[in-house]
């Protein structure tokens, strides 16, 4: 080796760098015209929102912290992390039942996705918070025998929380299926093959190799459903679930301040959707190893790492 | 050190390989094959393969692309069912037990304890994307055979030092060059001890300068003794390190025996004609 390499001249760093180029830029005068303009405009709002005594901003500031809005928060919190927690979970397996070669799994688990992800949330929260109506009694027994394990009335068993969160949950395992479902899909079937071939059997395969190669295919479009789900809660008020909503409607029915306790809500609303693009941040960088070199920093690093330098 | 942990009663093998073949009555070979058929659809890929591989042998599967040879190579380790015919590796048919006279289908736990035993070594070399290297040929000891992770990491470090790449074991497959992937993939393959490697045409992903390392890799796992089906078009390979050479060609092994037989002295027209294009 050493012997060819003396025989190849080696290029030798230039000692004097070339003179750095000096050029006219190009002007842009209609990028200075548009900025103006659009400045302009986002001024006035700034400046008409702020001026506009229906805003009403003491009322804004006395409900922000107040007892009722903090617990209806409290709600939203704990029915969105448990619906999207149903959701996922529920969606792998869904998604398993699609993919799998068991044509019964295949046609009900395609069945359940048509109807849930066919109908309005709103139609199927108001079904759930009225499902008393539709089976009076609950009974939980081995079907088409007399076998009885437990019977209830279904308005007992059923109250609007739990209903809030049968719907949101069922709704969103139907689409979290279809995103798991594309997600396993994207995954090389070689990478199967490999699993397989060293003895692995397909749960394993599936656990070990798949889905942690789904993830980064899954997890930006989990995030989306995250922040839709955070605000279809809102919806959760047509059954006065008692979420951030329902309890913001419930205060301006009674004291019929709705503009200042409609931003307190988008307030609230905006501040949450915020923080969650932060573990969406991390879990992309989690599970993006070995692809490629890291990529930007996700959710509020982003704006912390705005460069000011970066040409416009 | 060695690529290869041996039984003591198998550490003899590379001595006896030029009559490796010969001892074939008393332990069955490796891989037997008689009259195998598989078609895709309406497609028949193989129509009938006879082929035989002895304990310590290494066989290089040669012939035009589509006349079977992946296919046969898959169906060894059960990625692909046999239509039609007997295969069996090490005196067991591949995918079915035989109990009373009937062939029993396999459940598919059985067909992965199956598996352990057969390396395998793809094209596309197929590494676990998001893991290390060191993580990839770790995975199967701790996960299949339940090896404690100590000693599955510290079996998994020599055998990426002996595939040259101690220094990259905590480097993921999109960090490593093609040969590299490609010697991670035997590696991963050989930490399940297994008793055969198949290679699927294991240098044709390969840019030309990397396919040295990893042929390289492969000759020394032929000297220690390791049973190798090996599907190539590299024909110096075969030439040097193959005990038996197999031409495919249509879904039928159309030619067969030492490599200096069929590279030198091809008796059959279609033989002929394809190393004529490929040497």
């Amino acid at each position: 080796m050493a012997a060819t390499q003396q025989g190849s001249s080696t290029i030798e760093p230039a000692t004097v760098q070339p003179p750095r180029l000096e050029a006219v830029p190009v002007r842009h005068p209609g990028r200075w015209v548009a900025a103006v303009l659009v400045g302009l405009v986002a001024l006035s709002v700034v400046v008409s929102l702020a001026k506009n005594p229906n805003l009403d901003w003491p009322t804004v500031r006395r409900y922000l912290f107040s007892d009722l809005v903090l617990s209806g928060l409290w709600t939203t919190v704990w029915l969105t992390v448990a619906a999207m927690a149903m959701g996922v979970v529920g969606g792998v397996v869904v998604a398993v039942m699609r993919l799998s070669a068991n044509p019964v799994l295949r046609v009900v688990s395609g069945a359940f996705v048509w109807v849930f992800r066919g109908t309005p949330v709103l139609v199927q929260l108001i079904f759930w918070g009225f499902l008393g109506a539709f089976y009076p009694t609950t009974t939980i027994g081995i079907p088409f025998t007399d076998v009885v394990f437990f019977t209830g009335r279904t308005s007992d068993l059923v109250p609007a929380t739990v209903a809030a969160l049968l719907a949101l949950g069922l709704n969103e395992m139907a689409y979290a299926s279809e995103i798991i479902r594309a997600g396993i899909q994207s995954v090389d079937s070689g990478q199967v093959e490999a699993a397989h071939s060293l003895g692995m059997t397909s749960g394993r395969t599936m656990r070990r190799i798949v889905l942690p190669q789904a993830m980064r295919v899954i997890i930006p479009p989990m995030g989306n459903e995250t922040i839709t789900m955070l605000k279809t809660t809102a919806l959760v008020s047509v059954i006065s679930g008692h979420d951030l909503m329902s309890n913001i409607q419930a205060a301006y029915a009674q004291n019929f301040k709705v503009i200042p306790l409609l931003v307190v809500a988008s307030a609230w609303y905006l501040a949450l959707t915020t923080l969650l693009s932060v573990p969406q941040g991390w879990l992309e960088r989690r599970f993006g190893r070995g692809v490629a070199a890291p990529g930007p920093r996700g959710g509020l690093g982003r704006l912390v790492s705005f460069r000011p330098g970066a040409s416009s | 050190m060695t690529l290869l942990r041996r039984t003591p009663s198998s550490t003899s093998r590379a001595t006896e390989r030029p009559g490796a073949a010969g001892d074939a009555s008393s332990t069955p070979p490796m891989v037997l094959a008689e009259g195998v058929c598989k078609s895709f659809g309406h497609l028949q890929v193989l129509q009938g393969i006879d082929f035989e591989v002895a304990r310590g042998e290494v066989a290089v599967l040669l012939g035009p692309s589509g006349s079977g040879k992946s296919t046969f190579l898959r169906c060894i380790n059960h990625l692909e069912k046999v239509d039609a015919g007997r295969l069996s590796v090490d005196g067991e048919p591949v995918g079915y037990v035989e109990r009373g006279g009937r062939l029993h289908e396999l459940r598919e736990k059985e067909v992965a304890a199956r598996r352990t035993e057969i390396g395998m070594v793809f094209q596309r070399f197929n590494l676990f994307s998001h893991q290390t290297a060191l993580e990839n040929v770790v995975e199967a000891p701790t996960q299949v055979k339940r090896l404690p992770r100590r000693v599955a990491e510290e079996r998994a470090r020599e055998l990426l030092d002996r595939v040259g790449l101690a220094d990259k074991a905590g480097s993921y497959p999109s960090q490593l060059s093609g040969g590299q992937q490609q010697r991670v993939a035997i590696a991963r393959a050989l930490a399940m001890d297994p008793k055969l490697m198949l290679f699927d045409e294991p240098t044709s992903a390969l840019d030309p300068e990397l396919v040295g390392e990893v042929l390289d890799v492969m000759r020394d796992l032929a000297r220690e003794g390791m049973t190798m089906v090996v599907v190539t078009h590299e024909i110096g390979f075969a030439r040097e390190v193959a005990d038996v050479v197999a031409f495919m060609d249509g879904g039928v092994v159309v030619e067969t025996g030492r490599p200096d037989q069929v590279l030198g002295r091809p008796q059959h027209e279609r033989t002929r004609s394809f190393l004529s294009k490929v040497l």
